[in-house]
C-alpha cells in the first residue's frame, strides 16, 4: 500500500490497485417504540420482555407503521440533502430464520422513503463529495444466541421489528480512511438530528462493506465481495484492507474474483467466503399487502425541514465566520454534537481564543486519558468559562491555569475556589509591585546601566527577578508596564 | 314456541327484545341441535359451557338496546377467539389458544352476542368443499356426502341446519358466497377494508374480507351493522362513520339500474343456471329496476390472476408457521433446516402446500414479473371494468356459483374443475368491492342455486335493498328432513 498524494493505493507487482467502497450502513433509528408495533426498544432489557404479538408474528397480526419513524427517516433523508420521496412502498422480503418470525422483513426495496442525496467529507488533502443512493426503513429481526448450550439455539426477539434505516452510499469511498471520515460524519449528522444515537457498542450502527478493487486509471468497476455486517469503524477499515489486498493477489495471479458475500473474522482479521452469488437467497420480494403504500404530505416535508437543527457543516461555517476558528479547528468543534455545545457554552462567557485553545489542547486531553466523552467531563463548560475568565482577567496566569485545571479535571471543583484556597491569584496592586521592582532596580545596578546602555536582553532577568521574588503569582503585564516605565 | 332454532336472527332478537325468550333458553336450543348433529361435522370446538355461562350472565343484567342481544353465535375458526382453540382448519394450529380477541368477534360480543362454537372450513381457508381441513370434511344439510361448498363450509352447514342462527366467515375468493349459494343461505363479501382483518388468520392480505353469513337478508343488514367499524390496528380499514344497514333496509328499489354482464354467460353453462339468472333478472325489472347489459371484458383473467394473486401472498402469509414460535413443530430432525422441512410437511395439507409452491415460484426472481406483476396488471384492468360499468349501473347480477353444490371427493383430484367454482366469485375480490348471495332457486336434485348482487365500494346498503327486494319476490323455501340427526 502506499498513499500517492493522500491517494489510497495497492502496490502490486504488476501496477497500482485502486480500492473502491461503497457502505450499506444500517441505523438504529433512535424511537420508543418499533418499526410497526409498540413495543419498546429500550436496549438491555431481559430477552423476550419487550416483544408484542406483532414482533413474534401471530396469527392475525398486522402492522401498522410508526409515524414517529417516519418523521425521522425523513429527518434523516433531508440531512442527507436527499430527495424525500413523497411516494413509497414496504415490501416483503422473504426468508427463513429462527429470529425473524414473520418468515419476512418488511423493508423498502423499489421504493425507498429517501432518494439521492450527498454528504461532504473534509479530508486531509481538501473536502470530497460522497454520494447517497438510497435510505430506506426496514424492520430488525430478532437475535439467535448459540453459546448457551451445547444443543439448542435460544431466540430473542426483543429487537425483531425495531426500525433501522439502511443508508446505501455509492462507490464513491477509495480508502478505510474515507470510510472512517464518512461512517463519522454520518453519525455526527444523524446524532445532531437525533435521528440515531450511533451507539456501535449496541449494535445502533453497522455496516455492510462493498469492496472492489481496479487498475489505476481503469474506469470500470471490478467485480465486488460484500463483507457483512461489520460494526466498528475500526473493523472495517481492516476488513478492507485486507479485502483489497486479497482482491488484488487474485487478479494478479490471473483468477478471478467471484462476486459472494463475505464474513470479517475480527480474530485472525481475514475475511472468509459466506455463500457465493450461486447461493444468494431469492428473497421473494412483493409489495407487503398488510401495508398500503406511504403517501407523504409535501407540508410535512417542509414542516419537517423548517424544524431541522444546525446541522455540523452550516455549523462549522458559522463558528469559522462567528468564533473566528480555522476550519480544520471549527470541523473538530463540531464533529460531536456535545463537543460544539459545550464549545459554544463557554464562548458565550469567555474569551474565543482562549476557550478554543484551552478545550482542544487540555480539556481533550484529559478527556482522552479518562476515555470519557466530554458530556461526562468533571469540568463543566461553566467551570470551564470561569477558569479561562480567570485568565482574562488577570487574576491567575495561564500557567497557574494549568496547575488549577490539573484539579478540576480530578475533582471538578470550581476554579475560584482552588485558586483562593491555594492562594494562587496573581500579585495585580501595582504598589506592591512597583516596591518589588524598586528593590530589584536597586539591587542590580550594573544589569540596569548594561539595559540602559543598549542590552535589551535583559529585560527578560528583571521579568524573571520579579517572578521569582512574587512565587510566580505577579501578574505578567503589569510587571512589563512597570518595568518599562522604570528602566527608561 | 314453535322451533326457535329455525327462526330468523331478526325475529330472535325481536323475541329477545320483548323478554319472550330468555338467552339460556335459547343458547340450549342450539346447543340441543349441535349436540344432535352427528354427520356434518361443522363444528370443530363447541363452546357449550362458555355459551351457557355467558347467556346466564345476559340473562341476570340483560342489556336489551344492543344489537344482537344474548345471542349465540358459531364463527369460522379462521376468527382468532381468547382463550378458545383457533386451528384454522389446520393441523399446524390444532392446539393453538390465542390470547387475543379478532376485533370482529369482539365486536360482535360487544353488541351482546357471545360464542357458541368455531366452525370447520378448509385448511387456512384454502378450498372450495371444505374437503381440505384437518379435522375432516363437512356435509351440507341439504344432501348427505354433498360438500357445503367452501372454505367458509362449516359455517354455511352449521347455519343452514339450525346450528347456529348466524355466523360468519371469511371470502378471499369466494368462500362465503359460493357456500351460502349451495346451502341456500345468505353470504355477503363487504368492501375490501370495511371489515377489520385483524386477528383473522391471514390467508391472502389484500384480498381476505369478513362477512355475515345469515338465513335472510334483514339478517345479514344486522350482523353486518353489528361487524363493521374502523380499526386502527388493521392498516387497511377504512375509516368511515357507521351505517344504520339494518334500520335502512327498503325493498323500494324502483328506478335503480342493474347491470347483466355478458362475459359471466360462461360456455357449458347449465340451463339451470340461465334460467335461474333470468328469473332474477325478470324480478327486477318488476320491482321497477331498468336492465342494461353491460361488459366487462377482463373476466376471463381474472381466475388465473386470482390464483397467482392468492397463493403468492399465502406463501409469505404462511411462513410464520414454522415450528419455532407456537403451533405444532415435529419432533424429527438433527438441525433448523430439517426441523423447518419437517413440520411444515407434516403441518400442512395438500392444497396449502400445492399454494404455497405455486405462490413461491410466481414471486421467484425471474418469474415475478410475468406472473405477479402481471397479474396485479389484470387485477386493475378488472377493477377498472367495475368502475366504468358503475357509471352506468347501481349494481351487477350474476348467478352465484358455476353449478349447486357436489359429492364429496368428485374434484378433489381435479384442482382446476375446483377452482371453476370461483369464477363468478373472484373478480369481486380482486376489484376490493362489495358482493352478496343469495338463495335464488333450486336445481333438478332440489339442490339451492344463488344469484350474486355485485355493488359499488361501500354501497353495502344498496346491495343489501336489492337483495332483500328479490328475496322477497322469490319467497325461496328449502325443506330439510334433518338426515344428520338420525
Amino acid at each position: 500500500m502506499t498513499k500517492e498524494n493522500g491517494k489510497y493505493l495497492i502496490e502490486g507487482d504488476k501496477g497500482k490497485w485502486e480500492v473502491v467502497i461503497g457502505l450499506e450502513v444500517h441505523a438504529q433509528v433512535t424511537s420508543n417504540s418499533k418499526l410497526f408495533s409498540g413495543s419498546s426498544t429500550k436496549f438491555g432489557a431481559e430477552p423476550n420482555t419487550q416483544v408484542s404479538l406483532i414482533d413474534s408474528a401471530f396469527p392475525g397480526m398486522l402492522p401498522v407503521i410508526n409515524e414517529f419513524c417516519i418523521h425521522q427517516a425523513i429527518k434523516t433523508g433531508l440531512g442527507l440533502n436527499a430527495k424525500i420521496n413523497l411516494s413509497s412502498v414496504f415490501d416483503r422480503k422473504n426468508y427463513f430464520y429462527a429470529d425473524l418470525p414473520q418468515g419476512y422483513q418488511i423493508s423498502q426495496y423499489k421504493n425507498p422513503i429517501v432518494g439521492e442525496g450527498e454528504i461532504t467529507l473534509d479530508l486531509p488533502q481538501g473536502s470530497k463529495k460522497i454520494g447517497i443512493e438510497r435510505l430506506h426503513l426496514e424492520q430488525d429481526a430478532g437475535k439467535s444466541i448459540h453459546d448457551l448450550d451445547p444443543s439448542n439455539t435460544f431466540v430473542d426477539l426483543n429487537r425483531s421489528g425495531v426500525a433501522l434505516m439502511e443508508i446505501v452510499s455509492k462507490p464513491d469511498l477509495r480508502s478505510p480512511d474515507e470510510v472512517n471520515a464518512y461512517v463519522k460524519k454520518l453519525r455526527s449528522i444523524m446524532r445532531y438530528l437525533g435521528t440515531c444515537d450511533g451507539n456501535m457498542q449496541e449494535g445502533s450502527l453497522r455496516a455492510d462493506v462493498n469492496v472492489s478493487v481496479r487498475k489505476v486509471g481503469d474506469r470500470n468497476l471490478g467485480t465486488r465481495c460484500e463483507i457483512k455486517n461489520v460494526n466498528s469503524i475500526k473493523f472495517m477499515q481492516m476488513a478492507i484492507a485486507y479485502e483489497a489486498k486479497r482482491q488484488v493477489e487474485l487478479l494478479e495471479s490471473g483468477k478471478k474474483v467471484d462476486q459472494e458475500t463475505r464474513l470479517f473474522d475480527t480474530k485472525k482479521n481475514e475475511t472468509r467466503s459466506m455463500r457465493s452469488k450461486e447461493d444468494a437467497h431469492d428473497y421473494r420480494y412483493f409489495p407487503d399487502p398488510d401495508l398500503l403504500p406511504l403517501n407523504l404530505d409535501k407540508n410535512l416535508i417542509d414542516k419537517i425541514k423548517k424544524g431541522l437543527p444546525e446541522l455540523p457543516d452550516q455549523k462549522k461555517e458559522r463558528f469559522i465566520t462567528e468564533h473566528k476558528l480555522t476550519p480544520y479547528e471549527a470541523n473538530i468543534l463540531v464533529s460531536e454534537k456535545e463537543i460544539s455545545d459545550y464549545f459554544e457554552e463557554v464562548v458565550k462567557k469567555s474569551d474565543k481564543k482562549l476557550a478554543k485553545n484551552w478545550i482542544m489542547g487540555d480539556l481533550f486531553a484529559s478527556l482522552n486519558d479518562k476515555n470519557i466523552s466530554i458530556t461526562d467531563s468533571p469540568v463543566t463548560s461553566s467551570k470551564m468559562a470561569q477558569l479561562i475568565d480567570c485568565i482574562s482577567s488577570g487574576v491567575i496566569s495561564g500557567r497557574t491555569a494549568k496547575e488549577v485545571f490539573e484539579v478540576m479535571k480530578e475533582s471538578g471543583e470550581d476554579p475560584k475556589k482552588i485558586i483562593e484556597s491555594k492562594g494562587l491569584q496573581q500579585k495585580s496592586d501595582p504598589k506592591e509591585l512597583e516596591t518589588i521592582i524598586d528593590k530589584i532596580i536597586f539591587d542590580n545596578k550594573d544589569k540596569v546601566s548594561q539595559y540602559k546602555s543598549g542590552k535589551e536582553k535583559l529585560f527578560g532577568f528583571f521579568v524573571g527577578q520579579v517572578m521569582k521574588i512574587s512565587g510566580g503569582k505577579a501578574n505578567p503585564k503589569l510587571v512589563n508596564d512597570i518595568l518599562k516605565q522604570k528602566l527608561k | 314456541m314453535s322451533d326457535i332454532t329455525k327462526k330468523s336472527l331478526t325475529e330472535i332478537v325481536r323475541l329477545v327484545k320483548k323478554k319472550e325468550i330468555k338467552s339460556e333458553e335459547l343458547t340450549q336450543s342450539f346447543i340441543k341441535n349441535i349436540n344432535n348433529d352427528k354427520k356434518l361435522n361443522s363444528f370443530i370446538t363447541k363452546c357449550s359451557e362458555i355459551a351457557l355461562n355467558n347467556a346466564k350472565n345476559f340473562d341476570e343484567n340483560p342489556k336489551l338496546d344492543k344489537l344482537l342481544p344474548g345471542i349465540p353465535i358459531a364463527v369460522k375458526d379462521l376468527f382468532c377467539t381468547q382463550g378458545v382453540t383457533t386451528t384454522a382448519g389446520s393441523k399446524m394450529l390444532e392446539n393453538f389458544i390465542p390470547n387475543y380477541e379478532s376485533t370482529i368477534t369482539k365486536n360482535l360480543w360487544n353488541e351482546g352476542a357471545f360464542l357458541l362454537g368455531k366452525l370447520n372450513c378448509d385448511e387456512y381457508a384454502m378450498g372450495s368443499s371444505n374437503e381440505t381441513s384437518f379435522f375432516g370434511n363437512v356435509m351440507n344439510p341439504i344432501a348427505e356426502n354433498t360438500v357445503p361448498g367452501g372454505s367458509s363450509g362449516g359455517s354455511a352447514s352449521a347455519l343452514a341446519a339450525d346450528l347456529t342462527p348466524a355466523t360468519i366467515g371469511t371470502d378471499t375468493g369466494g368462500s362465503i358466497r359460493q357456500p351460502a349459494s349451495f346451502t341456500g343461505t345468505v353470504g355477503l363479501k363487504p368492501t375490501y377494508g370495511l371489515c377489520s382483518r385483524w386477528g383473522i388468520v391471514a390467508f391472502a392480505s389484500s384480498l381476505d374480507q369478513a362477512g355475515p353469513m345469515t338465513k335472510t337478508v334483514e339478517d345479514c343488514a344486522l350482523m353486518l351493522e353489528a361487524m363493521v367499524g374502523f380499526d386502527k390496528k388493521d392498516s387497511t380499514s377504512i375509516n368511515r362513520k357507521k351505517e344504520s344497514y339494518s334500520k335502512n333496509l327498503t325493498e323500494n328499489i324502483k328506478g335503480l339500474k342493474i347491470g347483466i354482464p355478458k362475459e359471466y354467460r360462461v360456455e357449458g353453462m347449465s340451463k339451470e343456471i340461465d334460467k335461474l339468472w333470468k328469473n332474477g333478472e325478470k324480478i327486477l325489472k318488476d320491482s321497477g329496476v331498468e336492465i342494461l347489459d353491460i361488459s366487462l371484458p377482463s373476466t376471463k383473467y381474472a381466475l388465473p390472476a386470482y390464483y397467482i394473486v392468492a397463493p403468492a401472498e399465502a406463501s409469505s402469509n404462511l411462513a410464520r408457521y414454522d415450528g419455532v414460535k407456537y403451533g405444532f413443530r415435529s419432533s424429527k430432525g438433527n438441525n433448523l433446516i430439517e426441523m423447518y422441512e419437517n413440520t411444515r410437511s407434516e403441518g400442512f395439507g395438500d392444497e396449502v402446500k400445492r399454494r404455497i409452491l405455486i405462490g413461491t415460484y410466481v414471486l421467484s426472481s425471474g418469474y415475478y414479473d410475468a406472473y405477479y406483476l402481471k397479474a396485479q396488471k389484470v387485477r386493475q384492468l378488472i377493477k377498472n371494468d367495475f368502475d366504468q360499468s358503475f357509471k352506468k349501473v347501481d349494481a351487477i347480477l350474476t348467478p352465484s356459483t358455476p353449478s349447486s353444490a357436489f359429492k364429496i371427493g368428485e374434484k378433489k383430484n381435479d384442482p382446476i374443475s375446483m377452482y371453476l367454482n370461483d369464477i363468478f366469485t373472484v373478480p369481486v375480490n380482486l376489484a376490493g368491492i362489495p358482493a352478496i348471495s343469495i338463495p335464488a332457486g333450486l336445481d333438478n336434485n332440489n339442490y339451492p342455486l344463488g344469484l350474486q348482487l355485485i355493488g359499488k365500494p361501500l354501497d353495502e346498503q344498496k346491495l343489501l335493498n336489492i337483495a332483500y327486494a328479490v328475496e322477497k319476490k322469490i319467497n325461496f323455501k328449502q325443506t330439510l328432513n334433518r338426515w344428520w340427526e338420525k
